[in-house]
C-alpha cells in the first residue's frame, strides 16, 4: 500500500492574551480575558466552542479551581467537553495537544485553549511542611533555588565555549528592544549593558536583569480542524505543525530542577533533554532548522536563550554568543529569537507561557506583529522546559 | 549552659568516617546505574528491571562541572544565619558514578576561589545552627 501523506495539522483561528504583569487578581478573570480576546480574534461565538482544555498549575489556590472547568464555568457552561493539563512549563502545550488530539480522531472541530496564572512575589519557593522525600524540600533547604541551576548553565557556558557576561547582558538587551512595543509585555524598558551590569547580583555570573520575573498574564488559543477552517473561509490561518512533549532518556545529562544530582550515566548513554525536545518535533512537522523564520524560547535567562539556540539547531553547540553578536537574532536580522521580547519582558506566567509563546508565532505568521514584525515569517517554532521532565516544542507554520 | 546538639540535616544520606565525608548513594545490582538520592525500589535505567540495590559510598572527589552562588537569602526550608551571609554552590561531577552532584561550597570560599575543572573534595559543615542545636550537611571544599 502507498503512503500517502496526511495532514497532521490543525488551524489557529483566533489568539488572544491578558498582558503580563503583577495585578494581585485571580487567574480566572485573566483567563476569561485572553478567551474573549481569542474568541473574538477567531470571530467564534463561545457557545460553539466544543472542547476547552485549560493549562494549569498546582500553586495559588489551584486546587479546587481545575482550570479547564473553572473556565469554561466563568465563560458559561455549555456542555463542550472539558480537559485540564498540568505539566509545568509545559502545561500549555499539552492543554494544545489534547485539543489537537480531539480535532485530529474528529471528535470535535472547534476548541478554546487557555493557560492563565497569578504569581507570588519573590522566588518561587515549595509547599511548607518537612517533607525530605520530595527534591524540591531538599534542594530549598540547601539554599538552592532556581536560579541557581541558570547560573550553573551559564558558568559552564562560559568556561566550555568562552561566552561572557557582556553577552549576557546583549540577550537582555535585544529582548528588550524586542518587547519595547509589545502592549501584553510587563516590561517595557530598554536597557544598555551598564544598566545590566549595575543591577545586582543574584547568582553569579547572572544579575537581577538576566534572571526572569514570575508574573500573572494569560494565554488562550481558538483552534479548528483545517477542514472546518476552510469552510469559515481561513484556508490560510496559520497552522499547528508540530508538538512535541517528550521526556528526557534516560541518562539525563545536565542538573535540573528540583534535583541536587543528575542519572548516573554508567549504564547509558548520557542524553540531552532540551535538545530532544525540537528534535521531536521537527521530525514531525517534516521541517528542520533551515525552514525556521523565527524563534520563541524560554530565556529564563538571558544565558539560557544561548543554550536553546543550539538545542534548536540554529546554530552549532558553542555559537550561539556568535550569533547573537552577529545581530542574526535581532528582529531584521536572519533568525530572529524572542521577538516578542521573551520571558526578559513577559516574566514567567507558568500555564500560560507556552501558549503565550503560539500566540506570538501567530501574529508573527500573519504579518500583524507591529514594530517586532519578522518579514516574511512562514515558520515559527516554540521551547521551554521546566520542572519535572516536563518541556514543549510547538512549530507553528503558514 | 545547655550542650549544642549537632545532627544531619537528613538522616543516611552522608557520613563520615576515617577516610572523610562520603555521600551515601545506591547501586542497583543488575545494571551498575547510581542514584543519589538512595533509590531502593526500582531502576530507573529503562533496559534494566532491576528491583535489588546496595547502598555504596560515592566518589569523595570529584571535577568542578560549574558553580554559583546564593547572593539573596532563600526562602524557607532554607535556614538563615541573622544577618544572612552568602555562600557559594557547586556541580561536582563523580568520574566513576558518572553523574554530577550539587552541594553548598564550605564556609569562606567564594566563587572567585573557583574554577570549572579543579577538583573538590567532601566534606561534612554546619548547614543552620540554632541555640541548641546544629544541623549538618554534605558540603563541596577545593581539595588540597
Amino acid at each position: 500500500m502507498e503512503a500517502r501523506a496526511v495532514s497532521r495539522d490543525i488551524a489557529i483561528l483566533g489568539v488572544g492574551m491578558h498582558p503580563w504583569g503583577k495585578w494581585g487578581r485571580s487567574f480566572v478573570d485573566y483567563g476569561v480575558v485572553a478567551a474573549r480576546a481569542a474568541l473574538g480574534d477567531a470571530g467564534v461565538d463561545w457557545r460553539r466552542v466544543q472542547f476547552v482544555s485549560g493549562a494549569a498549575t498546582i500553586r495559588n489556590g489551584y486546587p479546587g479551581q481545575v482550570a479547564g472547568a473553572t473556565f469554561a464555568q466563568a465563560l458559561g457552561w455549555q456542555g463542550a467537553q472539558v480537559n485540564t493539563s498540568y505539566a509545568a512549563c509545559a502545561s500549555g502545550s499539552q492543554a494544545l495537544a489534547a485539543a489537537r488530539s480531539k480535532i485530529l480522531s474528529g471528535e470535535c472541530e472547534l476548541a478554546l485553549v487557555i493557560g492563565a496564572d497569578t504569581t507570588p512575589k519573590g522566588f518561587l519557593a515549595p509547599a511548607k511542611g518537612d517533607r525530605p522525600d520530595d527534591p524540591d524540600w531538599v534542594r530549598f533547604r540547601l539554599g538552592i533555588t532556581n536560579p541557581t541551576y541558570f547560573a550553573l548553565y551559564a558558568r559552564r557556558r562560559m568556561a566550555l565555549y568562552g561566552d561572557t557576561v557582556d553577552d549576557f547582558a546583549q540577550v537582555k538587551i535585544k529582548n528588550a528592544e524586542h518587547g519595547f512595543e509589545n502592549p501584553n509585555a510587563r516590561y517595557r524598558k530598554r536597557f544598555t549593558a551598564a544598566d545590566v551590569a549595575a543591577s545586582p547580583m543574584v547568582a553569579s555570573p547572572l544579575r537581577l536583569m538576566d534572571v526572569c520575573a514570575t508574573s500573572d498574564g494569560a494565554a488562550a488559543l481558538v483552534v479548528s480542524s483545517v477542514e472546518y477552517a476552510r469552510r469559515v473561509g481561513r484556508a490560510d490561518a496559520p497552522r499547528v505543525a508540530a508538538i512535541s512533549t517528550v521526556t528526557p532518556t534516560f541518562a539525563s545529562a545536565t542538573i535540573e530542577m528540583p534535583d541536587i544530582a543528575t542519572d548516573s550515566a554508567v549504564a547509558a548513554e548520557a542524553h540531552s533533554f532540551r535538545a530532544a525536545l525540537p528534535a521531536k518535533a521537527y521530525e514531525e512537522a517534516g521541517l528542520g532548522p533551515a525552514d525556521v523564520s523565527l524563534a520563541e524560547v524560554y530565556d529564563l535567562s538571558t544565558a539560557l536563550e544561548l543554550d536553546w539556540m543550539e538545542d534548536l539547531q540554529l546554530c552549532r553547540r558553542g555559537e550561539a554568543a556568535a550569533l547573537l553578536r552577529s545581530g542574526a537574532t535581532r528582529v531584521g536580522g536572519r533568525i530572529p529569537v524572542n521577538a516578542s521580547g521573551g520571558l526578559a519582558c513577559f516574566g514567567e506566567a507558568v500555564p500560560a507561557q507556552a501558549l503565550a509563546q503560539v500566540c506570538e508565532l501567530t501574529w508573527q505568521l500573519r504579518g500583524q506583529a507591529g514594530a517586532r514584525q519578522v518579514a516574511g515569517a512562514k515558520v515559527g517554532i516554540t521551547a521551554n522546559q521546566g520542572l519535572f521532565g516536563h518541556g514543549s516544542t510547538v512549530i507553528v507554520r503558514r | 549552659m545547655t550542650e549544642t546538639i549537632s545532627r544531619p540535616f537528613l538522616e543516611g544520606w552522608f557520613a563520615e568516617s576515617e577516610g572523610g565525608a562520603h555521600l551515601i548513594g545506591a547501586r542497583c545490582t543488575s545494571c551498575g546505574t547510581y542514584y543519589f538520592p538512595r533509590q531502593s525500589r526500582y531502576c530507573r535505567n529503562p533496559a534494566c528491571d532491576g528491583e535489588q540495590f546496595e547502598d555504596v559510598r560515592l566518589s569523595r572527589q570529584g571535577r568542578l562541572w560549574s558553580y554559583t552562588d546564593a547572593c539573596y537569602q532563600p526562602p524557607e526550608p532554607y535556614v538563615a544565619a541573622e544577618p544572612y551571609v552568602p555562600f557559594a554552590i557547586a556541580a561536582v561531577e563523580l568520574e566513576r558514578e558518572k553523574m554530577i552532584v550539587l552541594g553548598q561550597v564550605v564556609r569562606g570560599v567564594d566563587v572567585g576561589a573557583l574554577q570549572v575543572g579543579m577538583t573538590m573534595e567532601l566534606v561534612v559543615e554546619p548547614l543552620s545552627e540554632t541555640a541548641t542545636e546544629r544541623q549538618l550537611a554534605w558540603k563541596w571544599k577545593p581539595a588540597p
